[in-house]
């Protein structure tokens, strides 16, 4: 094929699928404003989203504020900045790594899950079905998603700042010896109210795009196993990839002129 | 609504998929009642035939009307109305496998028509009785039946809320002869106790003999041949004389690509 047809026609594609992902985030989204909302099915996905995603969230949290201390440290030490670390640790974990590592692990588990289990239900005609028997599947498969994952999101956030402060106090106070008391009142004194909000909203933002991703990709898979499967790696690698570059822009939005 | 006026009329229904054009001026009338079985062979368009009728699928061209209404000039509420109609059996059973059994066969009852749990219950019990399922596979979950009972169990989700047209898309596909016979029965007994309008799509002539008090052939995007069904052995059109008798020389040559 002539390379600038290649091009051309790569080009249309991305608007296309750009066009149909638009007008599918459309519809989902006004589906959340209108009845009927199907409670049982929104708790649920908070349920599936949010509690059975702690374990792996905390456990991501706590090395990574782990982590973060002892580099700090490595760091620090070299102009012997360490009474910085606290401060560092919990500014990095309300800011940035909370929300992002726990986005990127709950796209992992719950994205992947989410497109699985809808792709399976697109190619077993179920979602058919559902539209035979009187009910949106809109309605009744992606909105309960949707808002379940915009919500738990932050509280699941929030979880992983406290425990992500607590991996970076663990590994100061045992391992480099510092006061505990003095370490608390650092991690206190330059932390803002906006710091953690900030996370927040990004997890809300996160959560959205997770489940949005999940349902997008297994609303829409085609072709049997293998459709199921493209559409799962779909699901995680586009959720991962809209993260980080939504993070990008909250940040310079949230943080504008600070 | 008149006596005489059809229950599901298509006229002049086309529907491509990109450069394949599946159905090509499809026309075909329902009686209210009546029970019409459209045969012909893989990707004929058989079940994009039933996907059109539903909404499931939007045609290109011609109209289909149910009970006189053109379900593309059809409003929201109208819509849902129209979909209040219908059951339908699915070539795969198609069972919600995250619910147990009975809350499948109860789903429209609950979510679309609010009836209260207990109620819902019981009828969908009765139900599961009426297609010869004791109450205990109630509490099961569909992979926990064979597909045999799957069948049964997708048998009775399509009736449970007594529906005004039930659509059957391949009921005996991937069952024994015995069980396909026994699905054929209870296609026949509940058909004829809820006194439905009934369209099914099959490739088993067996099955299409039972069923069927009309039968309509479909080839290549039309319906090349109808009539009752005592007049398929001898209607004079080597199509349907090729398909009822499973020949592989005659004029029908099988599509390989499924739409």
């Amino acid at each position: 094929m002539n390379p600038l047809a290649l091009i051309g026609h790569t080009f249309l594609e991305f608007l296309q699928a750009t066009g149909r992902l638009g007008y599918f985030t459309a519809r989902a989204t006004s589906h959340c404003f209108r009845r009927p909302f199907y409670f049982r099915q929104i708790g649920k996905q908070l349920l599936d989203i949010g509690y059975f995603s702690l374990p792996v969230v905390g456990l991501t949290a706590l090395f990574t504020g782990m982590v973060l201390a002892l580099q700090s440290h490595s760091g620090f030490s070299r102009f012997d900045a360490e009474s910085a670390i606290p401060t560092v640790v919990v500014l990095s974990i309300t800011r940035e790594l909370g929300p992002v590592m726990a986005g990127l692990m709950v796209a992992g588990r719950i994205g992947a899950a989410i497109a699985a289990e809808l792709g399976t239900m697109r190619v077993t005609e179920q979602i058919d079905a559902l539209t035979t028997l009187s009910t949106n599947p809109y309605k009744y498969l992606i909105v309960p998603r949707l808002i379940a994952g915009t919500l738990v999101l932050p509280l699941l956030v929030l979880v992983a700042d406290i425990i992500g402060v607590f991996g970076g106090f663990l590994v100061c106070v045992a391992r480099l010896h510092f006061n505990a008391a003095n370490y608390i009142s650092q991690s206190w004194q330059y932390l803002e109210h906006r710091d953690v909000t900030s996370g927040l909203w990004k997890a809300a933002a996160f959560g959205f795009i997770i489940a949005l991703m999940g349902c997008y990709n297994g609303f829409n898979s085609k072709g049997g196993a293998q459709g199921v499967g493209t559409a799962t790696t779909n699901a995680v690698v586009t959720a991962s990839i809209l993260i980080l570059v939504s993070n990008y822009l909250l940040t310079g939005i949230l943080f504008a002129g600070k | 609504m008149s006596d005489n006026q059809p229950k599901i009329e298509l006229t002049g229904v086309t529907k491509s998929f990109d450069d394949k054009h599946v159905l090509r001026g499809l026309d075909l009338t329902i009686a209210k009642g009546e029970s019409v079985v459209i045969i012909g062979g893989s990707g004929t368009g058989k079940s994009v035939t039933l996907k059109c009728i539903l909404g499931l699928l939007q045609h290109d061209k011609g109209t289909i009307k149910v009970d006189g209404q053109d379900i593309k000039k059809m409003s929201g509420t109208e819509r849902d109305e129209h979909l209040d109609k219908f059951g339908m059996l699915f070539q795969g059973s198609a069972l919600f496998d995250s619910l147990p059994v009975w809350r499948n066969v109860a789903f429209k009852l609950l979510q679309a028509h609010h009836m209260p749990h207990k109620e819902a219950r019981e009828r969908a019990i009765a139900t599961l009785a009426s297609v010869g399922l004791s109450p205990a596979v109630g509490d099961l979950y569909p992979a926990e039946l064979s597909g045999g009972m799957q069948k049964r169990v997708a048998l009775a989700r399509a009736i449970a809320a007594k529906p005004e047209i039930i659509f059957f898309d391949e009921p005996t596909t991937g069952l024994d002869p015995i069980m396909a016979d026994v699905i054929n029965e209870l296609i026949v007994k509940c058909v004829h106790e809820l006194g439905a309008t009934t369209l099914s799509i099959t490739h088993d002539m067996a099955s299409a003999r039972k069923i069927a008090d009309r039968i309509a052939m479909l080839h290549e995007g039309r319906i090349i041949w109808q009539g009752p069904k005592r007049d398929i052995d001898h209607s004079g059109n080597p199509y349907v004389d090729q398909f009822i008798h499973g020949r592989a020389e005659g004029p029908i040559r099988m599509q390989v690509r499924r739409f």
